[in-house]
């Protein structure tokens, strides 16, 4: 076990903060289902944290717990030291958590920019009457604002389409202004359900390129929930796995890769 | 001058004030509907509290005190104090602002997520328990409203007949337009102007948006549904107020200002649910029509009394060819 509050270099040679966020002994349960059983584990500054697990396992409950939308029965949610209070959603992303949603949630009437641009709404100070007016620093603040988005447009190649209704937008790329309007909002951790989910082999490719670069350049520590195991291999530095809403594996992904359960949870196993 | 044309001109330009007060209403509505998806039923109700609780406040009336008296046996009426217009104005609005927080806190924060034709169905009880509460707030008697904002700057009075004096010199004909039209017109643009750069301009004119379009995401970007919602409510209860004023002023303060909401569905149905100038050119378009066809076709060939359904069937045409209004968002279904 490695040290909460120390930093160590991994065996790709990638540098991994200490823990921002820690899950501790999660239960939730929906009625008499429980849809996570006691799990768990912590997030690291600057890694790329990937959720595995059947359909089922639980993962996108898990993601919900750390952003805020369900609230388990037991346990706590501990970050940047401390055990957080009960939150209310909007509350979790004012902290700087942004997320994704496994079936995009995006305002379909506006256009991307005006998507990505209500990714800045925390990062928003000025009063009420100043805006309405635009008057002095409301105007100073509304451009910085918008560099930030147009920046992060460009990063995801989303120029040709920034005036374009999300409406009309196929679903890979509804997918990727989904990204760009979480980044927008310059999180500390960036929750991804699933994705990848619905792409075929080049938009996997080019999300899991934005991916990585988004961790690169920005430093941004992200969990991120995923069926596709190779994509998960590839991307990430560390590994829940989940089944039934127990964790059965938690390592880097050439040690769950090689975990008994793993593979039974996986291939299935047989019965005798 | 051509006399008729004149006099034509003249119906044309109280047909637009007419239309800016229809406008006023409608504006309420589509606040409510952009931000919440809520068609607000209880729109033109809260036009009459406001306005009742305005001219209560300014005659110094003790609130509930036909319950007061019966319950104790006293007689209380007034407090014997009369409070100035402005401040009566200012007192209004937090009355309304606190109207909003309670219709979120006890109505609408036990619907969220429910289907549309639910939270429509809430408003109906909502319109018919708001206009229960006025009468027994401030009883059911009608009252003249004059509003003073300062010394000699009271609302009509005086201008018309300036009006009417100066283009019967330079036109020779003299038109009559009432000078409370004017006044609202005038106040009516400066709150569309208001309104539309609130929305674009403001952060929380975004959330607003934000949260019409979709609960979760709004959530996910750190928008507070609640607090939004108050907000919403808060500025129909405003706009409310101030179409409650203008048609206060107009014809007093009655229960039968209640009923100027059916008069701004057709404007909505023109103007489009979801567009602020579309309630506002809807207004003009109705208000203009309705006196149009009333001077040169209604009256002449048909016995007159157009007015009280050329609006509806304008509406109904626009259903049958342009669902969407003039100005709201188009309709599409991806398969």
């Amino acid at each position: 076990m490695k040290d909460n509050a120390e930093s160590y270099v991994t065996e790709d040679g990638r540098t991994i903060g200490p823990v921002v966020m820690e899950m501790k002994n999660i239960t939730l349960r929906f009625g008499g289902v429980e849809a996570i059983k006691d799990i768990s584990f912590d997030i690291r500054e600057g890694e790329i944290r990937a959720i595995i697990g059947p359909n089922g396992a639980g993962k996108s409950s898990m993601l919900n717990v750390i952003s805020g939308f369900y609230v388990p029965q037991e346990g706590e949610v501990w970050y940047r030291g401390a055990p957080r209070p009960a939150m209310k959603p909007f509350q979790v992303a004012q902290q700087g958590i942004a997320r994704t949603f496994q079936n995009i949630a995006l305002f379909e009437g506006m256009s991307v920019l005006d998507n990505v641009m209500t990714g800045r709404l925390t990062h928003m100070k000025t009063g009420m009457m100043a805006q309405t007016f635009w008057y002095g620093s409301a105007e100073r603040e509304e451009i910085a604002n918008r560099e930030v988005a147009e920046k992060i447009i460009d990063f995801l190649e989303i120029q040709a389409i920034r005036k374009t209704p999300v409406s009309r937008l196929p679903y890979g790329l509804k997918k990727r202004v989904e990204l760009a309007r979480a980044l927008a909002a310059e999180p500390s951790l960036l929750l991804l359900d699933e994705p990848m989910a619905g792409m075929n082999v080049e938009e996997k490719e080019d999300m899991s390129r934005f991916i990585l670069s988004v961790n690169d350049e920005f430093g941004t520590t992200i969990a991120l929930i995923e069926h596709d195991m190779g994509v998960v291999m590839d991307l990430s530095d560390r590994v829940v796995v989940m089944d039934y809403g127990k964790k059965i594996g938690d390592g880097t992904p050439h040690e769950v890769r090689n975990n008994q359960e793993v593979i039974d949870a996986y291939l299935g196993v047989a019965h005798d | 001058m051509n006399e008729q044309l004149a006099f034509t001109i003249e119906v044309f330009l109280n047909g637009l004030m007419a239309g800016v007060l229809y406008a006023l209403v409608a504006l309420g509505f589509v606040l409510i509907y952009k931000a919440s998806g809520i068609f607000n039923y209880a729109q033109g109700v809260m036009a009459l509290f406001a306005a009742m609780t305005l001219v209560g406040i300014q005659n110094g009336q003790v609130p509930f005190s036909h319950l007061i008296n019966a319950i104790f046996g006293t007689d209380i009426h007034k407090f014997g104090w009369s409070v100035h217009s402005f401040l009566a104005i200012i007192l209004t609005v937090f009355v309304m602002i606190a109207l909003a927080w309670a219709v979120q806190r006890f109505v609408f924060r036990h619907l969220v997520g429910q289907e549309p034709i639910i939270l429509f169905m809430a408003t109906i009880g909502l319109a018919y328990f708001l206009e229960g509460v006025a009468d027994l707030m401030w009883g059911s008697e009608l009252k003249a409203l004059d509003v003073c904002v300062a010394e000699g700057a009271c609302l009509p009075q005086g201008m018309n007949t300036w009006l009417e004096a100066t283009t019967y010199d330079a036109l020779g004909y003299g038109f009559f337009i009432d000078n409370l039209d004017i006044v609202a017109s005038i106040i009516a643009a400066l709150l569309v102007v208001g309104l539309v750069m609130f929305a674009q301009y403001t952060k929380q004119g975004r959330a607003m948006r934000a949260v019409a379009d979709d609960h979760q995401a709004a959530l996910s970007v750190g928008v507070s549904l609640n607090f939004i919602w108050i907000l919403v409510w808060s500025l129909a209860g405003f706009v409310a107020l101030v179409a409650g004023i203008m048609w206060g002023a107009k014809s007093g303060v009655q229960f039968s200002l209640s009923l100027i909401a059916l008069k701004a569905l057709p404007v909505l149905m023109l103007g489009g649910f979801t567009s602020i100038p579309g309630a506002i050119v809807g207004g003009l378009i109705i208000g203009v029509g309705e006196k149009l066809f009333e001077f040169l076709i209604g009256a002449p060939f048909l016995g007159g009394a157009t007015e009280n359904w050329f609006a509806y069937m304008l509406a109904l045409l626009f259903l049958v060819f342009r669902p969407q209004g003039l100005f709201g968002e188009k309709i599409i279904e991806r398969v």
